[in-house]
């Protein structure tokens, strides 16, 4: 997989709630090979506190147009700066990074299990599998309604489901709470979840007693996406993995949380 | 195309522009983005004899203009480099510089006799001056008997070109310059990270994993060319510049000030094009004023 480095045009900038916006970002030329789980490293230009690129999740992928989407969640600096970019800037980024997930065999029954912006590459995975879409469980948690993300044009791709720590949309509770997970973990053939650390904690335990295939898809602070700082370790069994080249998708198995 | 060839000792650089160590990995890390073959060469990951796990995560730190790093040597020993990188770059052609690190005297040496095996290795760079570990490293590097001391050691069983890594993080880094040059260092790199520290204020804790660690990018480059243009003046031997280029500009005040050749670390992270980029600055700038020669801009500064 050649990564590259590109100036790309950003050609739509869409607020989708209060703190998450959609970036599409358009390349002249042909778009490499992309799997889902797979990110880029954006560089923010304008401002001087922000030196290092930021790593973004690839949301989804249109290979005719040469175009591709970012989900970017307002959290500091640069991400901010990010979602105040107008259509017709451009962007460098370098693309794709990471190992991606397993892609599930086609009868595979699959669980999707995304909290805040970790939503980003499940949509993408649920989407390119290509499977049954009765297959595919999609199990969404946020904090609030209000952070609830549109993802309106993924409906067709699976069953989903909502929780909120509120209640205000679908079960309340986290999404360890949510019948589908409680009644049915050890049913699924894999179960891929991204978002924050104790939301994928709490998943893993559960996968790793219930004995089912999980991956996880890690977030670290990185300098350089590309392997070359080695800044963005995790633990595993194996010693220090990189999160940028050797994840960030890692299953279970391989990391150290439970020891 | 102006004449951009320097020489360390007998050692031949096409271009006064390498990569810095622990930020280009073994080279073929970033040659999807670049031609290794366009570089004057590579300074490869700080190795070690034995594998490092490093240390503990968060090992980085954003900083205004810069980065602080707390990696601690991470690699997995020279038995892997021979066995597993030194294939890979075998048939570039560029000069691949292996840094050399060890927490003891003997370690360094051992280290060197390893690496003087290899045929494709035309250099080392002794490192003296890592922040980041907690035996050897930057301590060798602070005191004028215990750097002259490594640098005697491995004199004794290296004769290739051997450059002196020295630390920023001394009151008189030409003294320490002086002193390797007179165990008989061929060159001397500067400078490595300087020591440096983060603090998160809204969990009163600090960022790196190890409190402190090391600050580079442009952030440290006007105390780096000042430490450039010292030791120049204070040794004979040639003098290789680094800290927080990110532009031939850059490089050519670092090669002004007195350097022979330059390296490029932490700007590779925000685009692994740059040091190439940085070769095609350098001709440019020495067509526009109309010098045949990269040689003629070293130490050329007008005071
Ligand atoms: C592989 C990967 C994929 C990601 N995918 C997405 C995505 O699809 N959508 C999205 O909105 N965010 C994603 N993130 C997180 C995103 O990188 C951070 O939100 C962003 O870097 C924050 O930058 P900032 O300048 O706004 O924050 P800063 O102002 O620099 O820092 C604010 C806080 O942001 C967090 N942060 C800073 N840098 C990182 C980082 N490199 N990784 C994680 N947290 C960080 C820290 O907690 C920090 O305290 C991903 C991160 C990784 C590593
Ligand atoms: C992440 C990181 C890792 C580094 N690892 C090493 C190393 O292994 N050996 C070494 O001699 N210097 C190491 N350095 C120091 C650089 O080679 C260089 O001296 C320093 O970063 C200053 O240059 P810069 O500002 O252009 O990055 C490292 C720097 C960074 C940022
Ligand atoms: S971010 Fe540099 S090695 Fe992963």
């Amino acid at each position: 997989m050649r990564k590259t480095i590109q100036e790309l045009l950003l050609v739509e900038n869409t607020q989708l709630n209060h703190d998450n916006f959609r970036l599409v970002l358009q390349s002249e030329s042909e778009l490499p090979e992309i799997f889902p789980g797979q990110f880029v490293n954006v560089e923010i230009k304008q401002a001087t506190e922000i030196f290092l690129r930021r790593p973004f999740s690839i949301l989804d992928v249109d290979r005719e147009k040469k175009q591709f989407s970012l989900l970017v969640k307002i959290l500091g600096r640069g991400s901010k700066v990010l979602t105040t970019y107008k259509a017709g800037e451009k962007i460098s980024v370098i693309y794709p990074l990471g190992n991606g997930f397993t892609i599930p065999e086609k009868d595979d029954k699959i669980l999707l299990i995304g909290g805040g912006s970790g939503v980003a590459p499940m949509l993408f995975l649920s989407k390119v599998c290509g499977l049954d879409p009765k297959q595919v469980h999609i199990l969404l948690g946020a904090r609030s309604n209000r952070d609830h993300i549109d993802i309106s044009d993924y409906k067709q791709n699976g069953n989903f489901y909502f929780t909120t720590e509120d209640g205000s949309l679908g079960e309340k509770g986290f999404v360890t709470n949510h019948p589908v997970y409680k009644s049915e973990l050890s049913g699924f053939d894999k179960i891929y979840t991204c978002g924050p650390n104790p939301m994928m904690k709490a998943v893993a335990a559960d996968a790793a007693k219930s004995g089912a295939f999980c991956e996880v898809s890690l977030e670290n602070m990185m300098a350089c996406g590309f392997g070359v700082c080695l800044c963005c370790v995790e633990k595993t069994t194996s010693g220090h993995k990189c999160v940028c080249t050797d994840g960030p998708v890692f299953n279970i198995k391989d990391l150290t949380w439970q020891i | 195309m102006a004449d951009l060839g320097v020489n360390i000792k007998d050692l031949y650089f096409k271009n006064p522009v390498l990569t810095a160590s622990g930020t280009c990995g073994f080279g073929q890390e970033i040659a999807d983005f670049v031609d290794l073959e366009k570089l004057g060469g590579v300074v490869m990951k700080g190795t070690t004899l034995k594998h490092r796990e490093g240390n503990n995560y968060p090992r980085m730190a954003e900083t205004p203009s810069g980065m602080l790093n707390a990696v601690g040597l991470q690699n997995k020993g020279v038995d892997n480099f021979v066995k597993n990188i030194y294939p890979t770059i075998k048939d570039v052609n560029s000069n691949f510089i292996v840094n050399v690190n060890g927490s003891t005297i003997e370690e360094y040496v051992e280290l060197t006799e390893r690496i003087n095996e290899l045929d494709k290795i035309p250099a080392i760079e002794l490192n003296i001056s890592c922040p980041n570990v907690k035996e050897g490293g930057m301590a060798f590097g602070v005191s004028c008997p215990s750097a002259e001391a490594v640098v005697k050691a491995v004199r004794a069983v290296y004769h290739k070109p051997l450059i002196v890594k020295l630390s920023p993080n001394v009151t008189n880094i030409a003294e320490i310059a002086r002193a390797v040059e007179g165990q008989g260092a061929d060159s001397v790199s500067l400078v490595n990270t300087f020591l440096g520290m983060a603090i998160n204020a809204e969990t009163r804790k600090p960022v790196l994993s190890t409190i402190t660690g090391g600050l580079s990018g442009p952030a440290i480059k006007p105390i780096a060319l000042r430490m450039v243009w010292q030791v120049a003046q204070a040794v004979k031997v040639p003098v290789i510049g680094m800290g927080g280029i990110m532009n031939a500009t850059d490089a050519i005040e670092f090669m002004l000030a007195g350097a022979t050749a330059v390296q490029v670390g932490t700007a590779i992270f925000i685009d692994p094009t740059i040091p190439v980029q940085i070769v095609d600055g350098i001709n440019e700038y020495l067509e526009r004023h109309q010098f045949s020669s990269v040689k003629e801009i070293i130490g050329a500064m007008q005071v």
